[in-house]
């Protein structure tokens, strides 16, 4: 449980290709570390696999920080 | 060129003249083949003539729950779906003035909603996999509009938009989209013209023929192939110049 934040950090570093220092828990996806849309899809699935859970479309949706999907996932798993 | 050793394809509508065709196509260039089909009896028979690397996978596109399942059935079986082919298609001809609602409905879920469900439901592994083939066969009919296909138009020319937005969506992942549109070819479905009709089509060919399956089965090999990385969004015309778009 407490390793979540590594293990969704990780994902992120190795999806998005960003320096690990950057991936900080108000940094958005999209404006902070480079990722567009379908970007966001994919670290959503990869979570969806890491973890074994079910992140359905209008959770995902508001998944748009680290901080964001650490939390979610915390509350999913 | 065109091997596909190693690539898994699903196809749809594999039952019937064209989809058999493309079957027996991409196997041949060495394919593990997804058979899906309404009427089980053929596609078993297509099975065993193909021998290895061939599973029937019966679905009934009208079927929401059973569109929802294919994908995942198919993967199962396969082990992958690195090619995706929507070619079932049904046909409820009617004029307009006297178009039920129904005869509407009926056609946009078969050809259009489960082609829309089924290209959603193989993404994940091809994205996964940074490399995927749909090829979604629409109609000249989707171009040109057709007396009495108002709702068979309708669907072919919504697979074209559906694939050239979904091309723009997966392009850097790998996956290609693409349409192949025949005109009129030798199936059960053109069967089913009188000599009357056959010969009014046969005017407006400038081949002075109608295309055969396999013709159309070339076209998909080709935009499943490895060769065709770099065609994505576009649609094939495979039609003996009866509309040359």
């Amino acid at each position: 449980m407490s390793d979540i934040p590594d293990r969704v950090r990780k994902i992120v570093v190795e999806h998005l290709g960003v320096e690990e220092d950057k991936v900080t828990e108000s940094a958005s996806f999209i404006d902070d570390l480079g990722a567009d849309s379908l970007d966001t899809v994919e670290l959503v699935m990869a979570f969806e696999e890491e973890f074994g859970i079910e992140i359905p479309d209008d959770a995902a949706e508001t998944i748009q920080t680290f901080g964001d999907a650490v939390k979610f996932i915390k509350e999913a798993s | 060129m065109f091997d596909l050793t190693g690539k898994c394809a699903l196809i749809t509508g594999a039952s019937g003249g064209i989809g058999g065709a493309i079957a027996k196509a991409l196997h041949a260039a060495g394919a593990t083949v997804g058979l899906s089909g309404t009427r089980e009896a053929p596609l078993q028979a297509l099975a065993e003539e193909l021998g290895e690397r061939a599973f029937v996978l019966p679905c009934n596109l009208s079927d929401a729950e059973a569109v929802a399942a294919l994908p995942k059935q198919a993967a199962e079986a396969m082990g992958a779906v690195d090619i995706l082919v929507n070619n079932a298609g049904i046909t409820r001809d009617n004029l307009f003035m006297r178009m039920s609602d129904e005869e509407w409905q009926s056609v946009i879920d078969v050809n259009l909603t489960a082609t829309f469900k089924l290209c959603k439901g193989v993404l994940r592994g091809m994205m996964k996999a940074r490399w995927g083939r749909i090829v979604n066969i629409s109609s000249i009919v989707g171009a040109t509009g057709n007396p009495g296909q108002g709702n068979y138009a309708a669907a072919k020319a919504g697979m074209v938009g559906m694939s050239k937005s979904l091309a723009y969506e997966v392009a850097t992942r790998g996956i290609t989209v693409n349409a192949v549109a025949p005109g009129f070819i030798e199936t059960a479905m053109t069967d089913k013209l009188n000599d009357d009709q056959k010969a009014a089509i046969m005017g407006q060919i400038p081949a002075g023929r109608m295309g055969t399956p396999e013709e159309i089965a070339a076209a998909v090999l080709y935009l499943s192939s490895p060769e065709a990385a770099y065609v994505t969004g576009t649609t094939l015309h495979v039609n003996g110049g009866m509309a040359m778009l």
